[in-house]
């Protein structure tokens, strides 16, 4: 059932993604870039397998790989939070200097006839 | 320990630590500040070349390669850096294009914008670790490290044009981004490993019913990288990105579209070569009709070009299409004639970007409300205004000019005498060679081979056309004002491709180590997964 509705949530927020970037609007494009990026963060995520309730540190001694989650996935998604965020924000950057020096919120930089 | 084998992180180190000293300065230091940067990018190519010699060392047979475990952890789970003979040559072709864009750009490029010459470090820094990381999410990094650069780098100068193609250029590798992420992490949840030398011992040994997810998260990250190389139809906003870019950022781009290329190389023959088991040879088939659609879409572009920078951009996608349908055949003697065309093409694509922008002082502006293309030129006034002082006329001007421009038309084309010819006659001759019957070449191959004349002759007929329209149509020429710093890079990369030419059979022998190493990357394998950390020093206590 989670995975059911994790794959839901995934395709829902990569799926909205995907329409709004092929919107005319800069706004559109950017909150259409977060979305995807969400949608592939939980990607990631789901990619060490759901399970619930198992540490992700392994201890010392002997032990089995199989009671413990895997941290890997959860380091990659940590890196890629900050760099989806550091790129989004450089992008608005971008898009609000487009809007100054052309006018307008089109993507192409002006309206279309 | 010897210092030497920590030569290996260096081209990382030396320029990120440049980008970050060069912050400290106020933008009005630009003397101290371009000093600075020229140093660190001369000592990048010093290092870059004793690298290269460092690959080329061993027996021409063996692959020799370099492994630097960072935080000293083995292979599969540690990360590591590794040099080849090809990561080799990808750096000191960075180096060489770095060098002379920075030069070109002393002219007055670098003070048009804030932190020109950080920006440039940080771009060198991303490319230098794509080049030598062994492991896929590095990767990304190195790649984004990049890419924030040359978003960066492109707006560099301001202006409308440069915004709107901006824009685009970032939205659409902001979205390549994403898809690499998805490539990867699948990969990662069929293997459980990010490690390409790991990845290749455990992909033959994937069940067959992991294995369609496997390939779909390879498909998926080639796709990435075909955005980045410009493929079709995923390139169409590499030529108005590389058309709006400043001449120096144009010349190191060259190399950008690359990096994409370069990858696929490894990848598909590390991943997915001979030893690969069930999944060998996958996409080859597709990499190669990519490519071939791509060398035509671009043909038609080259031809259709009113503009020479947009010429330039066009012929980016096809040296990338020739290339990835190189890839796409998997031979070992393509595969080396194809590293050769890749070095050249680079070069003279630099050169030529950096040619354009000394050209199109010279025209004339009315002459440009002919071509439609150019408009992209006339709508910026501030720039124009610069021109007109930007240097001394130098006697001969034009025909300084002008031979660099009917050299780079002859390596573009690739006619003889220059380089050019002999990657592309390295490419023909290993698939319709005097020692192969006709009726032995396959389809592939005399597709591949009319690809490779007809961009040719498109490359041809669009340079002459040109040079015709920059040189012979004025008639009253307006002499372009250059400096030194402006011409001797574009010379210098012509003489190097020159010298190429006469130093063929050096250079294709190393090319041709390179691809039977790629191709049986058994070694490459064997040496980053044996690499052992360098034990922790002798506790004080056991010390005499």
């Amino acid at each position: 059932m989670i995975e059911l509705t994790l794959a839901l949530g995934i395709g829902f927020l990569v799926g909205s993604g995907i329409w709004l970037l092929q919107r005319p609007r800069t706004y559109q494009v950017i909150v259409g870039l977060s979305l995807i990026s969400y949608g592939v963060n939980l990607f990631i995520f789901s990619m060490s397998r759901l399970r619930s309730n198992v540490p992700p540190v392994v201890s010392s001694g002997a032990i089995n790989p199989a009671d413990y989650a895997d941290p890997l996935p959860q380091a990659l998604v940590l890196t890629a939070i900050v760099i989806g965020f550091a790129t989004t924000a450089l992008f608005l950057v971008v898009l609000l200097v487009s809007r100054g020096l052309t006018g307008s919120d089109h993507v192409d930089g002006r309206e279309p006839n | 320990m010897e210092w030497k084998s920590h030569l290996l992180i260096v081209p990382i180190l030396l320029p990120m630590m440049t980008g970050a000293l060069l912050l400290l300065f106020d933008e009005r230091r630009h003397a101290l500040k371009a000093t600075l940067s020229v140093i660190a990018t001369v000592s990048l190519l010093v290092v870059a070349f004793v690298l290269l010699s460092f690959a080329d060392s061993g027996e021409p047979d063996a692959a020799r390669t370099g492994v630097y475990l960072l935080g000293n952890w083995s292979a599969p789970f540690g990360i590591v850096l590794v040099l080849d003979r090809l990561s080799a040559l990808m750096l000191v072709l960075t180096g060489t294009l770095a060098l002379a864009s920075l030069t070109f750009s002393l002219a007055r490029w670098d003070r048009i914008g804030p932190h020109y010459h950080t920006l440039f470090q940080l771009l060198l820094m991303g490319l230098n670790g794509a080049f030598l990381t062994g492991d896929l999410f590095n990767l990304f990094v190195f790649f984004e490290v990049l890419l924030a650069a040359s978003y960066g780098l492109v707006l560099h100068g301001s202006g409308i044009q440069r915004v709107r193609a901006g824009l685009h250029y970032i939205a659409i590798n902001l979205a390549a981004s994403l898809l690499f992420l998805i490539g990867v992490s699948l990969i990662y949840g069929v293997t459980g490993t990010l490690n390409m030398a790991d990845l290749a011992v455990r992909i033959p040994a994937v069940a067959a019913g992991d294995q369609p997810l496997l390939l779909a998260g390879a498909a998926v990250l080639g796709v990435a990288f075909l955005v980045k190389a410009g493929i079709y139809p995923l390139g169409f906003w590499l030529p108005t990105a590389y058309t709006a870019a400043a001449a120096p950022v144009a010349g190191i781009f060259a190399i950008l579209s690359k990096v994409g290329i370069y990858i696929l190389f490894r990848l598909s023959l590390l991943l997915f070569g001979v030893d690969a088991g069930a999944s060998a040879g996958f996409g080859e088939l597709w990499l190669f009709v990519a490519g071939i659609a791509t060398v035509a879409f671009a043909s038609a572009g080259v031809l259709a070009s009113q503009g020479m920078a947009r010429l330039a951009g066009f012929y980016v996608l096809v040296s990338s299409g020739t290339l990835l349908s190189a890839i796409g055949l998997a031979s070992v003697e393509v595969t080396s004639g194809a590293l050769y065309y890749m070095v050249s093409s680079t070069m003279a694509l630099s050169a030529f970007f950096l040619l354009v922008e000394l050209l199109d002082r010279a025209q004339d502006p009315a002459a440009d409300v002919l071509a439609v293309t150019m408009e992209a030129y006339g709508d910026d006034p501030e720039v124009e205004d610069v021109v007109e002082d930007a240097g001394l006329v130098i006697p001969g001007t034009i025909s300084i000019l002008g031979l660099c421009f009917v050299a780079c038309a002859i390596l573009l084309a690739g006619l003889p005498p220059l380089s050019g010819f002999i990657g592309k006659f390295a490419m023909l001759d290993a698939i319709i060679g005097s020692d192969k019957p006709v009726l032995d070449v396959s389809l592939f191959g005399w597709i591949f081979t009319a690809a490779l004349i007809g961009s040719g002759l498109a490359a041809m007929i669009a340079m002459v056309r040109a040079g015709i329209r920059t040189f012979w149509a004025p008639i009253e020429g307006t002499v372009p004002r250059i400096r030194l710093v402006e011409i001797t890079p574009v010379a210098g990369l012509l003489l190097l491709c020159a010298a190429m030419t006469v130093g063929g059979g050096p250079v294709l022998r190393y090319m041709d180590a390179t691809a039977r190493a790629m191709h049986a990357p058994r070694v490459y394998i064997e040496e980053v997964l044996s690499a052992a950390p360098i034990p922790p020093p002798a506790a004080e206590g056991s010390q005499p």
